[in-house]
């Protein structure tokens, strides 16, 4: 995107009836790690690529238990997800107690988007400048939600968001239809599949992901290295071929230093989708 | 005073005081399940006022979630022991009842916040009275016209022992559909025991005295079905 004279504020629309710095917002979501997410009919599973700011650092937590039926996964500004994740768990355990039972997962997303959505209609706030996979589990049933910056969520079979996140989108897109009668174990196989492609090339370990389940008697837990690299080993991703190339990623998918975005009037505004 | 059924059913009754208009609901019907309250009644209509506003914004979601009754009987817990804390307490004891999923629910809360669930429950005097038949009467496989003949059993007990109860009473039936709350209905009693026939012959100061065999003698107490003795009612004459 170009810069304009429409995108100081949050406030301010454009002609075309955009708000720029809600998609700004939305482009911090694509410069973060990828993180993805699958489910079946019983399982969800998300898994996310591990950045480090540098080889004497520690990773980033990009994976959060929020209750003992719900986590969630971030890409963007690490700090607005932990943020958020806070108040997430907030939420859950303030309902747990009051009614001694989960929250249902689809109430809580509804919650996060309607603070989100609050932030893009303030002069004196920004967006959250993350996107968070909600992973849950609930009376009806297994559910994978992706919430936006500017306050839209969709409940979706698979998704990934982060950079090169479109590769692992290809690889699930083929094969979501599947997904929903897919065993624990082909799940996981998915999952880490698709991390793989946002890698490119670069080798698939446990130590630069981080995978967690969430399931019919299985509560949120995130799989630990050495469960997570006998998965890798034994489904021999990293042995196997990349499969046929990406198809041509939207330049937004790049790290930002490719300015080759497509001029700002194209197309629907991300968020109207 | 609730008892749980084997169909997939609950129900209680309570009992119905008349006051200025002709009946006091005790029992009301909180979205698909059943509130009953013994206790101010002003607080237990505030207490549907609450039930209804949770129930709506409920239903309000419209996205396939219900609260259950074992959520509303946790909400209600909370709610009690929170205006305890405040040494303001709501002045009820609540009893909730359910089905969701299959699950039969019968909670009850008092109002210093004490919530227990259990296969049968009671407010009150019947906690004293009615549950130990309770106890020994209820099993899992009651049918419904069953356990309608073992509240009354606990319910005519009760009535005897309460000297201000009128003898009508109203139950509920919860099932998976929803509640049905029956019209109030009466229930037999029988007073026509001999010791209630003359219950005050021979009492310290009173007017009337027996006579047992052929001396006038102080009376002994009354007991039941003496036949040997006549009164004598010296209530009239100012000659003796």
């Amino acid at each position: 995107m170009f810069r304009n004279q429409y995108d100081t504020d949050v406030t301010t629309w454009s002609p075309q009836g955009r708000l720029f710095q809600v998609e700004y917002a939305m482009e911090a979501v694509k410069q973060g790690s990828a993180a993805i997410g699958l489910r079946s009919k019983t399982h969800v599973v998300l898994a996310s690529v591990n950045k480090a700011q540098s080889e004497l650092s520690s990773h980033q937590k990009k994976i959060f238990k929020v209750d003992h039926h719900i986590g969630v996964a971030i890409a963007g500004l690490t700090a607005d997800g932990r943020v958020l994740s806070r108040y997430m768990r907030s939420e859950c355990i303030n309902y747990s107690y009051t009614y001694e039972s989960p929250l249902p997962v689809g109430r809580l997303v509804v919650q996060l988007a309607d603070k989100a959505q609050v932030c893009t209609q303030r002069s004196w706030k920004r967006p959250y400048g993350v996107g968070l996979l909600v992973a849950g589990l609930d009376e009806s049933g297994a559910h994978l939600y992706y919430n936006c910056p500017s306050g839209n969520y969709f409940e979706y079979q698979a998704f990934a968001i982060g950079s090169r996140s479109q590769a692992a989108k290809t690889y699930m897109e083929r094969r979501f239809e599947g997904f929903v009668s897919s065993t624990r174990e082909d799940l996981l196989k998915d999952a880490l599949f698709a991390l793989r492609e946002t890698l490119q090339g670069e080798k698939l370990k446990s130590s630069i992901c981080t995978v967690a389940v969430v399931g019919v008697g299985e509560e949120f837990h995130i799989l630990d290295n050495e469960t997570v690299q006998g998965l890798i080993d034994a489904f021999e991703i990293v042995g196997e071929e990349t499969p046929a190339p990406e198809e041509a990623a939207p330049a937004a998918d790049e790290p930002a230093a490719a300015d080759q975005g497509a001029p700002a009037d194209e197309g629907a505004a991300p968020m109207d989708i | 005073m609730s008892v749980s059924l084997s169909d997939a059913s609950i129900y209680r009754f309570l009992w119905v005081y008349p006051a200025l208009q002709e009946s006091v609901e005790r029992m009301k019907p909180v979205g698909k399940h059943s509130l009953g309250a013994s206790g101010e009644i002003s607080d237990f209509q505030e207490i549907l006022r609450y039930l209804d506003e949770l129930i709506l914004y409920d239903n309000m979601w419209d996205d396939g979630n219900s609260l259950g009754p074992k959520e509303v009987h946790n909400y209600l817990t909370r709610v009690m022991y929170n205006r305890r804390n405040k040494f303001n307490p709501l002045w009820n004891s609540l009893v909730l009842g359910g089905v969701k999923n299959g699950q039969k629910y019968l909670g009850m809360v008092s109002m210093i916040g004490v919530h227990f669930e259990d296969n049968h429950v009671a407010t009150g005097f019947g906690n004293h009275l009615a549950r130990p038949i309770l106890r020994d009467e209820w099993h899992e496989n009651l049918s419904f016209e069953d356990g309608v003949k073992l509240l009354e059993k606990c319910m005519r007990v009760l009535l005897y022992r309460d000297r201000s109860a009128v003898n009508k009473l109203q139950i509920a039936k919860i099932t998976e559909e929803g509640v049905t709350i029956s019209q109030p209905y009466a229930l037999k009693t029988f007073w026509n025991f001999a010791a209630f026939q003359n219950p005050t012959v021979g009492a310290e100061g009173s007017w009337k005295v027996t006579i047992t065999g052929d001396s006038l003698s102080l009376p002994p107490s009354p007991t039941m079905g003496d036949s040997s003795s006549t009164v004598i009612d010296y209530g009239n004459r100012l000659d003796i």
